[in-house]
């Protein structure tokens, strides 16, 4: 079986065009989206549109279940000042932006889907299966509690900390964080990631890096009023905001 | 006793959700300086919450990998007069992500360094909370003693050289401190330490143990009584999901371990269940945001 995992969109709506490109030619026979499809970027109702043209099976994100139900904020689970800043930005525009069209569908989108290929069983959710906006960083998330949240299944997939990464636990059940379309890992790179599975190979999971055109997206932010800071992370592949939620090793991989 | 008043059985309920972060009071009381706004009293000769064993402190850290914590927090005192420092910061690394709350006073060079080898060779973060409470001498030494800034500025410096990323922790002893300007200013402050990723926390004071003689304790004791609280402030504060273990057993959170009433067992698996905010103190995490986590 080959399948593709996307989380973290952002309405990073040229990156989500690329990479489903990208899965269709690996040959992927299933594709998932896990949440947050809304944030950081402009347009969030092409993201939205794409996946749904598309009958895309998605996981609802904690920013999914905001703007679908009109609620007064993100639900991101940030708590600097300065980020909480920055999400209030992001959040009214994209409150106000999205189509009232959509917003039941968003309001409707399952917390958690899965699915069993050859008596294995993958679970698919946004932060973790017991809260939606719970971070799973690689270096915060000890083995005793990933354990504990995969439950009955054999393979836990996540998002919402936009930093992917994968491990194999020693009861040999395996947690894969698919990483974000909508915006760069904070590595200095400005290619964005998502996660694909193909059952024979040696290792199943690997992360594929996604190139799609940045300059646009830049464009398109700048024209729609977003801040600076946001554009910045995506001309140059390093966060600018959100810093204050990560774990300290993931803090000192970025520049800021 | 250090002017905390009990507000007796009322107060809004929390619902214990699951064990987060696991708090361990490794040195007690014990500290190696004595802070005017230490909300529980610490210092050289404050023997009222005694030093863990290292053999107390590992058992603790079994419990809570059972419980399924997510994060570990070594707290006092001062963790560094701890005698087996290293062999505990071994044992917590082993199992999930660190964060040691310090002054700083203690880490000195050979200390950063193993410090930074202990960090550099685990899964999981290492954090070094470091208080300091003003970017001036002249801010910070009143409360925490004459000298002090310059050593915790010196700290600061040797942990990140040797890798690690501090967070420094300031008391909002000062109006304004955490105004938007002020926090600017100080992670301006880290950066010019030479730290490139500079963290700050803010934390509200306390308005108990010896702060209550620098300035006065809770002056509306009955502030939450028939508060209601908003299920995402209820779910975020540390008691909802976090319980310290001392060597004198389980208490609901960091700030109330010398009080016999907040003692919920001898074992964490004892204490997960829920609880009333029947602590004047509650008032600074429910109204005032207090945050402990990193």
């Amino acid at each position: 079986m080959r399948a593709a995992f996307f989380g973290g969109v952002y309405s990073n709506w040229l990156a989500l065009e690329e990479a489903l490109r990208d899965a269709r030619g690996r040959g992927a026979e299933a594709t998932y989206c896990l949440g947050d499809l809304g944030a950081f970027g402009p347009h969030p109702d092409r993201s939205i549109e794409l996946l749904r043209g598309r009958g895309i099976p998605t996981v609802q994100g904690n920013y999914d279940d905001s703007v679908g139900n009109d609620r007064p904020d993100c639900g991101c689970g940030y708590t600097d000042p300065r980020d909480n800043h920055y999400a209030r930005i992001s959040y009214s525009y994209t409150q106000e932006k999205t189509s009232p069209a959509h917003k039941p569908w968003l309001a409707a989108l399952a917390p958690q889907l899965s699915f069993e290929h050859e008596g294995r069983r993958y679970a698919m959710v946004h932060g973790s299966p017991r809260q939606q906006n719970e971070f799973l960083w690689e270096t915060a998330a000890p083995d005793h509690l990933l354990e504990r949240l995969c439950g009955d299944a054999d393979v836990l997939l996540c998002t919402h900390t936009g930093l992917h990464w994968q491990r194999a636990l020693p009861s040999g059940k395996r947690v894969v964080n698919v990483g974000a379309l909508g915006r760069p890992a904070n590595d200095g790179r400005t290619c964005v990631w998502y996660a694909f599975l193909d059952t024979e190979a040696e290792q199943p999971f690997r992360f594929v890096p996604v190139e799609y055109d940045h300059f646009r997206l830049a464009r398109e932010m700048r024209e729609e009023k977003l801040p600076e800071e946001f554009v910045e992370t995506v001309l140059t592949g390093w966060w600018t905001t959100c810093l204050e939620i990560l774990p300290a090793k993931e803090r000192l991989r970025g520049r800021f | 006793m250090t002017g905390l008043v009990r507000l007796g059985k009322q107060g809004p309920a929390v619902r214990f959700r699951w064990l987060d972060a696991l708090w361990i009071q490794v040195t007690g009381t014990l500290c190696n300086i004595a802070c005017r706004h230490c909300f529980i009293s610490c210092g050289p000769k404050a023997t009222q919450v005694p030093v863990m064993s290292a053999e107390q402190i590992e058992r603790a850290l079994e419990d809570g990998r059972e419980l399924g914590m997510r994060q570990v927090y070594f707290t006092g005192g001062e963790p560094f007069l701890h005698p087996e420092m290293r062999r505990v910061v071994r044992a917590a690394l082993a199992l999930a992500p660190l964060t040691i709350v310090t002054n700083g006073l203690l880490i000195d060079d050979g200390t950063a360094g193993w410090l930074g080898e202990e960090g550099a060779a685990s899964r999981y973060s290492l954090d070094l909370r470091v208080s300091l409470d003003g970017m001036t001498a002249a801010q910070n030494d009143p409360v925490r003693g004459h000298g002090t800034f310059d050593e915790i500025v010196a700290a600061l410096i040797r942990l990140a050289h040797a890798g690690l990323s501090p967070v420094v922790t300031v008391v909002e002893h000062e109006a304004g401190f955490a105004a938007d300007a002020s926090r600017a200013r100080f992670l301006d402050f880290v950066r010019s330490l030479g730290i490139q990723q500079p963290r700050v926390k803010f934390l509200p004071l306390l308005r108990m143990g010896r702060e209550v003689r620098r300035t006065h304790g809770y002056e509306d004791g009955a502030a939450l009584a028939e508060a209601l609280l908003l299920p995402e402030v209820e779910s975020q504060l540390l008691c909802a999901s976090g319980r310290i273990v001392t060597a004198q057993g389980v208490y609901t959170c960091p700030i109330l371990i010398e009080h016999p009433a907040a003692r919920m067992g001898d074992r964490l698996a004892d204490a997960q269940r829920d609880l009333r905010l029947a602590w004047e103190a509650c008032q600074t995490c429910v109204l005032e945001g207090l945050r402990c986590n990193t």
